[in-house]
């Protein structure tokens, strides 16, 4: 009976150094927006709180869901490269990018709707913050959608193993950043009040 | 099940799920003010750090990084707590 604990792993950051720079900038970048929705929020709260009760919250919150699935599908990609279960890193990066698709197919009827109502970036400064804030972060979800969509491909040629998994860990941690900001976006800008 | 709880992923995709849940219904019931803003900060602030340590797997990275982002989540929930708090006075 062996009752010893396997020695430690060293530690390890995922994927390229490069990407975790990258990402860091993207949120500082988040982060500058967010603060800027809070303050510019504090000067007005009465209007932001009237207008944020036109926002779809049962579409922010499923979007929510899609993509922290979309995040666990890809994190199950991963794992599958570490095994070397070639079918399932494919199949798991693949339905990833479905939920991805999922979250702009709910976000453009939102969009749609608002757009309808004639609502504009210029038709107050609530909605300016709503567009602009939401609009980056969709772009981003688009970018992530594109990492995805060459991850699959190369997955299916098999590129990534249990050897060599850093381009899928760089793609992934890029994909779960986006989740992240979604995170915080989706209270602060739909619900808080 | 126990296996399934066993994976890290499927467990934060779980407690991510149910923390959605819960801020949406924050939400439905109109919760306001300083307690409402709190209670959603903590829920955000606990699911960010599950993507950070669980999805992002920098639970067993250079300890650096690890902070950095966990960082960025206390700086953006203070900031944010910070402008609510201004808004209410």
């Amino acid at each position: 009976m062996n009752t010893l604990a396997a020695p430690p792993l060293p530690r390890r950051l995922p994927g390229d150094l490069a990407i975790w720079f990258f990402i860091l900038a993207e949120m500082l970048a988040f982060a500058v927006f967010f603060a800027s929705y809070a303050f510019a929020r504090a000067h007005n709260p009465e209007m932001f709180n009237l207008y944020q009760q036109t926002l779809d919250r049962n579409a922010g919150a499923f979007n929510t869901v899609l993509l922290v699935t979309g995040s666990w599908f890809v994190v199950l990609a991963v794992q599958a490269a570490h095994r070397d279960n070639q079918p399932a890193i494919a199949r798991n990066i693949l339905l990833g990018f479905l939920c991805g698709g999922g979250f702009l197919v709910v976000k453009i009827f939102e969009y749609a709707a608002k757009f309808g109502a004639g609502i504009s970036m210029s038709t107050n400064t609530f909605y300016m913050f709503y567009i602009s804030l939401t609009f980056f972060h969709f772009m981003h979800v688009i970018l992530g959608m594109v990492i995805l969509a060459v991850l699959w491909f190369q997955a299916r040629q098999g590129v990534y193993t249990s050897q060599s998994a850093n381009g899928l860990e760089s793609g992934a941690a890029y994909w779960h950043m986006v989740d992240l900001l979604w995170i915080i976006l989706f209270p602060l800008v739909y619900v808080m009040r | 099940m126990m296996n399934a709880l066993s994976n890290p992923a499927h467990r934060a995709w779980f407690v991510l799920l149910i923390a959605t849940t819960i801020t949406w219904y924050l939400g439905e019931v109109g919760a306001a003010g300083t307690g409402a803003i709190i209670a959603m900060l903590v829920i955000a602030f606990v699911k960010g750090r599950l993507v950070i340590l669980d999805f992002m797997e920098l639970r067993e990275a250079p300890l650096m990084w690890r902070l950095l982002l966990e960082g960025w989540l206390i700086l953006v929930s203070s900031l944010i707590l910070l402008a609510y708090w201004i808004s209410l006075k």
